[in-house]
């Protein structure tokens, strides 16, 4: 069974597509009312993020559209410091998408959701022509807790910057299905929950953070800069990335500081909590090969210290990271 | 000699300015990311040579490409650098689009796969490359022969690098000393540079492209030319386990199964000859038109991309470097690749 025309004109097929996938995985008191908005009760300052997912292939290693587009919105709630609490999804479907492969997307979405503590509270979904693709937007809010301010403009000289694993998994996962490379790469999409939760429990003085997705820790680096007036000093031995990662940047001239992932974050932790925050990040499953990988400095841009001692810039990302020719 | 040492002398070098021609793009971008200039004396400047095939093709062979993406039941194979390059016409980019089909590949063997799953479409290969690459098309025509299929064609720009360094090196006084590409080197061997190096009396030393690798490369030129105990020059291989004296000489014969030579035009230094690969004539049912795509582009006046490409001057001397000129509007092709001089330059410096 496929998508056609039909699942989208409002009728008894929409209905039933409704029943049978969505009201099946995402079922909750919100949601079942079924009237033409969600009524939530929230106090205190609300974070809000969207974020369209359009990435092919739909299904790849270690995850698929569903799971992303529940994490990349979960995780840019949480880079703000607050608990993410519901989330909306709207669905494009092209004619042709196999019923199956709905349904475990959906249900993916709705397990991720779980794992992360939201409630998917709205959706939509609209058929287009095409050639069996999906899209998914969701929009989150969460709550942020009194006191918490978290901001990429918060840092200061002396502050340590915190990555919570390797370099550029996702993007190489996507790459490498998309060009027919057979490798073992896997995506590291994951809900940053676990990092953040702890940090904030143990009270580690938390300045900024940002997820590491498209563009790099090399562009998000300098946002930071950007943003604080200040400089930042990447240590380059510290920079964890996989040895197969690093070999496939290699043979496309792709440089892992620019490559996306989908289950990473930097932390700027004032300098006292360092060690103590790199601990309590290990200690978690998403953030256990994190490392201490910059510092945040006087000046202006990010600047890298190389293994043998000299220095170069770290720009951010022009254009998009195409493969090279040899 | 370790590597501090080496490091410490080339800091300390305090002789007549050197000027060392990395020819190999892979090499300038070790050489960036490992900050190699921050750590050695001034007066050695490192020059990025024409080793980025990207950047030496021609405009009129971007619009060849561009053509044929456009045309019905047409699909064109390319490698990613090639796509944001600027023909007189657009780039690839542009015309993907516009609707063109063009379509990335990491290996040109890939397409057989393709053309036999889809017999009406005709798959156009964009065979950039030096002698690294060329083998994989030599081995895909060859396979494409041998299966009697008719649904491929390459379009050429493959290029010869001993032909552009003797053109160099005839050329440009100023260049003292190369650091020979890695990747060719290994399939035409360390041998290769040898007339090269005795006849206009310089050293050419082949690297590896770890840091260490090209420190000691540089040291190496450095020492060869302060002492100049004798009368020539040295090709000195530091790259032992992987470049061979003699090449790999199994793809040398590949090559020479599928190609002969023939005139090329490299951006930025006219027509060289002998420079360019063509398919031989057993094989001319499979060539796309590759012959006679010799005029570029009408870059501004000020563009200065053919000297950053001899290395006579450095990308940031270019007045429209970073400012007209920059990775989202590149006008010249070594703006555009990733392997590209001015790319590199920009990445890497503000």
């Amino acid at each position: 069974m496929r998508i056609n025309m039909s699942h989208g004109s409002g009728g008894k097929a929409s209905a039933e597509l409704m029943n049978n996938i969505f009201g099946k995985h995402f079922s909750n008191s919100i949601l079942n009312k079924m009237e033409d908005a969600a009524v939530l009760e929230l106090h205190g300052r609300i974070a809000c993020s969207t974020d369209s997912f359009v990435v092919t292939p739909i299904v790849y290693k270690g995850g698929d559209i569903g799971k992303l587009s529940v994490c990349g919105t979960v995780n840019d709630l949480l880079m703000m410091g607050a608990e993410p609490k519901y989330i909306t999804a709207g669905f494009i479907l092209e004619e042709g998408l196999k019923l199956s492969l709905l349904d475990n997307i959906v249900s993916s979405m709705a397990r991720t959701a779980a794992a992360a503590g939201v409630v998917i509270i709205a959706g939509d979904t609209k058929v287009v022509e095409g050639k069996g693709g999906i899209y998914i937007n969701t929009a989150g809010i969460g709550s942020i807790p009194e006191g918490r301010e978290i901001s990429a403009g918060n840092c200061d000289e002396g502050d340590v910057i915190l990555l919570s694993g390797t370099l550029g998994d996702h993007h190489a996962c996507i790459l490498s299905a998309r060009m027919g490379i057979d490798n073992n790469i896997m995506s590291d999409c994951a809900i940053l929950n676990p990092i953040v939760n702890t940090l904030f429990k143990n009270g580690i003085k938390v300045k900024a953070m940002r997820d590491v997705t498209r563009g790099g820790l090399g562009t998000v680096l300098n946002e930071i800069a950007d943003m604080s007036r200040c400089g930042i000093e990447i240590i380059e031995e510290a920079l964890p990335a996989r040895p197969e990662v690093r070999s496939f940047c290699d043979i496309l001239g792709l440089d892992p500081l620019y490559m996306g992932n989908e289950g990473k974050m930097v932390a700027v932790i004032a300098a006292e909590d360092g060690e103590k925050a790199l601990e309590l990040m290990k200690k978690t499953a998403p953030g256990r090969e994190a490392a201490l990988i910059a510092r945040v400095i006087i000046g202006k841009g990010v600047i890298m210290k190389t293994r043998l001692g000299g220095s170069r810039i770290v720009d951010v990302l022009y254009g998009e990271g195409l493969p090279r020719i040899c | 000699m370790d590597i501090e040492q080496i490091i410490q002398e080339l800091k300390e070098y305090s002789g007549p300015e050197l000027k060392i021609m990395e020819v190999c793009g892979t090499h300038t971008s070790s050489i960036f990311r490992s900050g190699i200039r921050s750590l050695i004396s001034h007066k050695i400047k490192l020059i990025s040579g024409p080793g980025c095939p990207v950047c030496v093709t021609p405009a009129s062979y971007i619009d060849r490409c561009v053509d044929y993406s456009k045309r019905e039941q047409h699909v064109l194979m390319t490698f990613g650098d090639m796509m944001k390059v600027p023909g007189m016409g657009g780039s690839l980019s542009c015309a993907k689009g516009e609707g063109a089909k063009v379509e990335l590949m990491y290996s040109p063997l890939k397409v057989i796969e393709k053309a036999k799953e889809n017999p009406d479409i005709v798959y156009i290969i964009a065979g950039v490359g030096f002698e690294t690459t060329i083998p994989a098309y030599a081995l895909t025509i060859e396979e494409a022969a041998r299966q009697g299929i008719k649904n491929i064609r390459l379009l050429t720009a493959l290029k010869l690098i001993m032909p552009a360094l003797n053109w160099i090196c005839e050329n440009e006084d100023g260049i003292d000393g190369f650091i020979c590409p890695g990747h060719v080197s290994v399939i035409i061997g360390s041998n290769a540079y040898e007339l090269t190096a005795q006849r206009y009396e310089k050293p050419f030393v082949v690297a590896g492209f770890e840091p260490e690798h090209i420190l000691a490369a540089i040291y190496d030129i450095v020492r060869q030319l302060r002492t100049k105990k004798h009368k020539g020059f040295y090709v000195h291989n530091l790259y032992k386990n992987a470049v061979r004296t003699e090449g790999n000489q199994k793809a040398q014969e590949i090559i020479d199964r599928c190609f002969e030579p023939g005139d090329a035009v490299w951006r930025g230094f006219g027509m060289i000859k002998d420079s360019g690969l063509y398919l031989k004539p057993e094989y001319a049912d499979y060539d796309a038109g590759s012959k006679g795509l010799d005029s570029d582009i009408r870059l501004p006046e000020s563009c200065r991309c053919g000297d950053v490409i001899i290395g006579r001057i450095n990308p940031d001397e270019c007045p429209m470097f970073g400012k007209a000129c920059n990775p989202l509007t590149p006008y010249g092709p070594c703006m555009v690749s990733s392997e590209g001089a001015c790319g590199i330059w920009h990445r890497n410096t503000n």
